[in-house]
């Protein structure tokens, strides 16, 4: 017996402890007093000492309580892979740093390779919320270059969409917002009526998300018969449902608590950092791309431009509710006036033929071939254009040497932009108000890191 | 000079920035698909940025660079203005007029640095740092010149024209050679 | 293997005894109830990163729901997540953190492949996307689109949940030591040296 525990004791090399009763292993370190023990000694008074006095300035010692917390790339909160490194003091945040780049999907060398027609698939996944917007910019840009003009009825087909878009988008923010906030039923009632105006997509351009319909010289395909009942049906159910938000949201102490207040930026602020979209309407500053300039048909529909008037995030959550509301206004106008026509350019140098005349014309089969394999060619040149997407200014640089692919194409995100308002936003505020202030700041991730 | 010029278009009957003659703020301009393009040269980049932001371009809507090595004889320049292997490209806005102006700068391969546009428009921080990550440009003053969507340890400008894209051979089919 | 009992019938009780007894008692084997509790509450950790991270919102919300499944908890700790649904294109940048993520959660753990970025690199074969979290995770289902609706989705999990309950994932995983090709060092080591993870 002696010896098994001397055995023990040898093997495991520590001080004299004579057990007697077999392999318990050593307690030496639970013995231990001084500085090298597990266990933290500190009296309340030494550790009110070194955590400093809130009279005291800034010395080195109260330096030292400074810590950087990394808040992602993997969190629920942060809206898709976004990570915020904070230098926090306590629960303030101090300065923050967003390091983005863990979506890059080098979408823009990938544009290089693919011919004009294939570009909106590639496109429309940047802004993956609002995919219609990418495939309108990159579509504008290209019928600049080949100087096309695109016929009515495809014009006010693309608004259509990209008001619905708009819906869906904002519907997404209501959703999101809500629950980051913690108002997690929201969840479930926002995307509820995403649901709804998704169907519609589906049942006009084939897919929920990442249509590639708005194509260059027009939309892919003409809408549905009944679309008008579709869009009716749309235009029933969301307002109510709106009030609800309204009700749920709105008017609620918590809520606005939460909000108000909190990510405060001032106009001039804004313009220094490039910021747009509902951020920059925020501060009262109003400029939306619609209205002061306008494409597609925006000049002849009557919508209102949502400004805010703190520049907090409270005024973020309103302007994209109201803006849900002004874009059906939008819906419900082009329901009026849509015209009668082509939905897409009748240029066969640019436009697939239909089908059908594949096998009856020889010229139509050589058009489909040249057009798919090959790619129609742009001539040289370079251009910009802009859209107001769900998020702010959305461009495309688009620059050709005259082939079938695009030479450089790049796109001017929003929310890469934006992002840069988040250390601003968050300068000063508790870490719970980070959450808050990066939902209403709404990033796709998509579309910054391309 | 530049302040001459600028004394020039300031106050026009149409619009406070339209181009007079082949110049505009001092520096040769074109016009492409209706859009106004002024080709400074990088050493006086900023001064013609500022110039324009004095003249109402409140905001910078975007920096970006674009690598013309696989398409040197480019036919859109003024016959001044030397073609160079980068250009790096800003985009200004006037929201009081509603008008865009775009810049282009010649950069060549041996020096490719331009000055930073940071003091100006601190919204350029990211976008530059995007052009130096992807097409290599470098901006001198510039706050954090370091890569912003790349791995901190990759090696290369993805975006310049003589490195490949990357792809792998499908597995399926005939595969194309790597490129 | 599971009896269901015909309730309040005790007339078997009544005239067999103790023989009749067997008509009130539900039997199984104790691995069937394990593989049937796991398959029917398999929480998903939230790895959504990109366009499918949306579909797969859209699955868990009240049209396509998931909570009829058991799986609407999208659990933000790795260590309280069963399955890992890869949903979005995963950059050079984002692997090594996926992979830390499925370290992370505890065994038994599954992964789902959702959609063709995930998969394969889907349609960006370039510099930037790793072809395939395959090449990172070992994945149970693929499930294909782009992004896949809901429905394409949920059956990428109703099949997850069969191969679980059948155990084609556990005999797999025995077979190929853990799924991850991931040799754990000699046991009793000594506690002052780290243990070594042997990749094979």
């Amino acid at each position: 017996m002696r010896d098994v525990a001397k055995q023990a004791t040898d093997a495991v090399d520590d001080g004299p402890v004579d057990d007697g009763g077999g392999n318990l292993g050593s307690a030496e370190r639970v013995h231990r007093r001084d500085d090298s023990s597990a266990v933290l000694r500190l009296s309340e008074a030494e550790a009110a000492v070194l955590v400093g006095d809130s009279d005291d300035s800034p010395t080195g010692d109260v330096a030292d309580q400074r810590m950087i917390l990394n808040m992602g790339p993997a969190h629920p909160s942060t809206h898709g892979v976004l990570r915020l490194m904070l230098e926090m003091e306590g629960e303030t945040i101090l300065r923050s740093k967003p390091v983005i780049g863990y979506l890059h999907t080098g979408m823009e060398k990938t544009a290089e390779d693919l011919t004009y027609l294939q570009g909106p698939t590639n496109v429309t996944r940047m802004d993956y919320a609002a995919p219609l917007f990418s495939e309108l910019a990159f579509c504008m840009a290209v019928e600049q270059l080949l100087d096309l003009e695109v016929p009515p009825r495809a014009t006010w087909i693309r608004m259509l969409m990209c008001e619905l878009n708009r819906v869906s988008s904002h519907l997404l923010f209501q959703a999101t917002n809500g629950m980051d906030l913690g108002a997690v039923s929201m969840m479930i009632y926002g995307w509820r009526e995403r649901e709804e105006v998704l169907r519609f997509f589906e049942n006009v351009t084939g897919l929920r998300m990442n249509h590639n319909y708005i194509r260059p010289g027009g939309v892919a395909a003409d809408l549905p018969d009944g679309w008008q009942t579709d869009v009716e049906r749309l235009l029933e159910l969301i307002p109510p449902r709106l009030d609800e938000y309204d009700t749920l949201l709105t008017g609620q102490p918590i809520f606005r608590g939460r909000l108000q207040g909190v990510g405060v930026l001032t106009p001039a602020e804004a313009l220094a950092l490039s910021a747009t979209g509902p951020i920059l309407r925020s501060t009262g500053y109003a400029w939306d791309l619609r209205r002061d300039q306008p494409y597609l048909a925006y000049e002849e529909v009557d919508f209102d431009v949502i400004v805010g008037t703190h520049g907090d995030s409270f005024d973020r959550y309103a302007i994209r509710l109201n803006e849900i509301r002004e874009s059906l206004r939008i819906v419900e106008q082009i329901l009026d006036l849509m015209p009668a026509g082509d939905y897409r350019v009748q240029d066969k140098k640019v436009t697939p033929p239909p089908r059908a005349r594949i096998d009856e014309s020889m010229e139509a089969l050589i058009h489909h071939f040249k057009i798919f394999t090959e790619g129609f060619h742009v001539p040289e040149g370079e251009t910009y254009a802009a859209v107001e997407s769900p998020r702010g200014e959305l461009g495309c640089y688009l620059v050709s040497d005259g082939g079938p692919k695009p030479y450089r194409m790049h796109i001017r995100g929003p929310s890469f932009v934006n992002l840069q308002t988040l250390p601003h936003l968050m300068e000063g505020g508790l870490i719970a108000d980070g959450v808050a202030v990066i939902s209403s700041v709404d990033p796709i991730m998509g579309e910054v890191d391309r | 000079m530049a302040g001459a010029d600028v004394a020039d278009t300031v106050g026009t009957e149409d619009v406070a920035v339209t181009p007079v003659g082949p110049t505009a703020w001092g520096v040769p301009v074109t016009e492409a698909f209706g859009q106004t393009v002024l080709h400074p040269p990088v050493d006086r980049w900023l001064e013609t940025v500022a110039a324009c932001r004095d003249d109402g371009y409140v905001m910078a809507i975007d920096v970006t660079a674009v690598d013309y090595s696989a398409h040197p004889g480019r036919t859109d320049l003024p016959e001044s203005v030397e073609p160079e292997r980068f250009e790096v490209v800003a985009m200004l806005i006037s929201h009081a007029t509603g008008e865009r102006v775009r810049l282009r700068t010649q950069v060549p391969d041996s020096d490719p640095v331009v000055p930073s546009l940071f003091d100006l428009f601190p919204g350029t921080e990211a976008m530059e740092r995007e052009a130096w990550d992807l097409v290599g440009v470098a901006f001198s003053g510039h706050p954090d010149p370091t890569r912003i969507l790349m791995p901190e340890d990759w090696e290369g400008h993805p975006l310049r024209r003589d490195v490949a894209i990357g792809r792998i051979p499908v597995q399926f089919r005939e595969a194309p050679p790597a490129r | 293997m599971v009896r269901v009992p015909v309730i309040g019938d005790v007339s078997h009780v009544m005239s067999d005894g103790l023989e009749g007894l067997e008509h009130n008692f539900v039997t199984a084997r104790i691995e069937d109830l394990v593989k049937w509790s796991r398959a029917r509450s398999c929480w998903p950790a939230t790895f959504g990163l990109a366009c499918c991270a949306l579909e797969m919102m859209a699955t868990g919300a009240a049209h396509y729901d998931l909570a009829r499944y058991g799986m609407e908890v999208f659990r933000a700790s790795p260590r309280q997540a069963d399955l890992m649904i890869v949903a979005g294109r995963v950059s050079q940048k984002m692997a090594p953190i996926l992979r830390q993520i499925y370290d992370q959660m505890m065994e038994p753990k599954w992964v789902i492949s959702m959609g063709v970025c995930a998969s394969t690199g889907g349609m960006f074969n370039n510099y930037a996307i790793v072809q395939g979290v395959d090449q990172v995770v070992p994945v149970d289902v693929y499930a294909p689109g782009c992004p896949p609706g809901p429905e394409t989705l949920m059956h990428a999990i109703l099949t997850l949940h069969d191969n679980i309950q059948n155990g084609e994932l556990t005999r797999r995983r025995q077979a190929f030591d853990g799924g991850a090709a991931i040799a754990v060092g000699e046991k009793g080591a000594p506690t002052d040296q780290p243990v070594k993870l042997d990749v094979r």
